[in-house]
Order: structure tokens, then sequence, then C-alpha cells
């Protein structure tokens, strides 16, 4: 997997106090690692601060919660680190 | 200050909303039912309510930021640091900026000093959310008579 998978997974596990290996690309954070939504803060806070970014998670939040968007897109490990390169990215154009 | 009633900040004595920063004052009373166990004829303010004093001086300052919007919550605290002794009547001079504003939450940094003097600091975070109740109107209230409004206009 990528640095950004392998940065984000050593957040989650630290932040969270899970075990790294419990962490995997097809995780889902709330569901199976049982992160809540506060918890899922500090995560954004270390995430935002690790790659220089704002993670949209009040919109994201607002799209999950009005059935717009599966919240499997944003909190499935992988997609969460594909949005992630995806904002890295447009703030580096 | 009213150690007991949690109002920590005396008067707001600037506020910058361009660099998002806050400086407030406070001057710890002589007397207070906090230090009749914390300690019995030592007197001091506890590490927990210069950590309140900090949270609020961000907290009034996110809160001019949002407008008065949302009501930024304490949800974590870092790196504190007591690096000497407040005792009754201390004048506080308590500095506050913002480290990040991320989405639903916003990080500060804040730091207590006497005479110019470190005596305390943190990294401080806050969740904003929609105000509870009538909660807003007794911020707007409470921010008024420290004359957070005042500069905030």
């Amino acid at each position: 997997m990528s640095s950004t998978y392998d940065t984000v997974a050593g957040i989650i596990a630290e932040t969270a106090d899970i075990p790294r290996e419990t962490v995997t690309p097809e995780s889902h954070a709330i569901e199976d690692l049982g992160i809540d939504s506060l918890a899922f803060l500090d995560i954004a806070f270390a995430i935002d601060k690790a790659f220089g970014i704002k993670l949209p998670l009040e919109q994201w939040t607002q799209e999950v919660n009005e059935g717009k968007v599966p919240a499997e897109e944003y909190f499935v490990i992988k997609n969460l680190v594909s949005r992630i390169d995806a904002l890295v990215a447009a703030k580096a154009a | 200050m009213r150690l007991e009633y949690f109002e920590m900040i005396d008067r707001v004595a600037a506020l910058d909303l361009v660099g998002r920063r806050i400086e407030t004052r406070s001057t710890v009373p002589q007397a207070s039912p906090v230090f009749e166990g914390h300690f019995p004829d030592y007197p001091l303010v506890p590490g927990v309510l210069l950590t309140e004093t900090m949270a609020q001086a961000s907290g009034y300052l996110v809160l001019a930021m949002r407008s008065f919007a949302e009501m930024p919550f304490l949800m974590a605290v870092d790196r504190a640091r007591f690096r000497d002794f407040v005792g009754p009547g201390a004048e506080l001079e308590v500095e506050a900026h913002v480290a990040h504003e991320g989405s639903g939450y916003v990080a500060t940094k804040a730091r207590i000093a006497t005479g110019g003097k470190r005596i305390a600091d943190a990294e401080l975070r806050f969740r904003t959310m929609p105000f509870p109740g009538a909660l807003a109107e007794r911020m707007r209230e409470r921010a008024r008579q420290i004359g957070l409004v005042e500069l905030e206009s």
C-alpha cells in the first residue's frame, strides 16, 4: 500500500489505541474499528497536521446523514486514503 | 474570577480576528471555597482551573471568530504544563491563538502569565457544534460582561 495508507493506518492505530494490525485497507473506521465521532475528530486533527490539509468532515457527515453518499465512501480506510491523496494533490495544484 | 462558578475570564483585553488571537485578564480572588480544599492553609488555583481558564479564553476567541453561530466544547488537552504556583490575588494574563481550524473542530495554543512570567501553557482542541437550547444568549450575555462583544464589533 501507499505511504499515505501507512501514515493513516498508523495515526488511526495510535489515536484510537487499537493494534496496528487491526487496521486494514478494507476496515470501516466506524463499523469495524469502533471509532466514534469524537475519536474521529482526533484522527482528523492528526491527518490534517500530517498532510497539511483540512479534511471536510462536516461536509462528509452531512452527505452521509442526508443519504447522498454511503458512509463507506469516506470511512473505509482505502477510500479515506484516496480522499486524502486527492486533497493533497488539489492543494499542490 | 469566580472559581466556583467557572467564571474564569474577567475581561477581554485584545481581540484580533484576522490573526485569530485573544488576550484576556483575570484576578484570582482572595477567597473561594475552592481554596478550602486546595489546599488547607496553602491556597493554590488547581491546574484543572488554569486549564479551564486557557480553554475559556480560547473558547471566547472561537465564539467571536464564528460570530456566535457555534459553540466550542473542549475535547482535548495536550502538552499542559504548570510552571509555577498561582495563589489568591494573582493577576493572570491569558493569551490564546488558533493553531489550526479544522472541519468541526478548532485547535488552539494558550498560555497564562503573571507579570510577564509564563506560568502555564497548553494545546487545546474544541469540537464546534450548533448551540444547544438557550445557551447562545447566555454566552452572548457573558461575552458582553467581559467586553468581548464590544471588541468584536
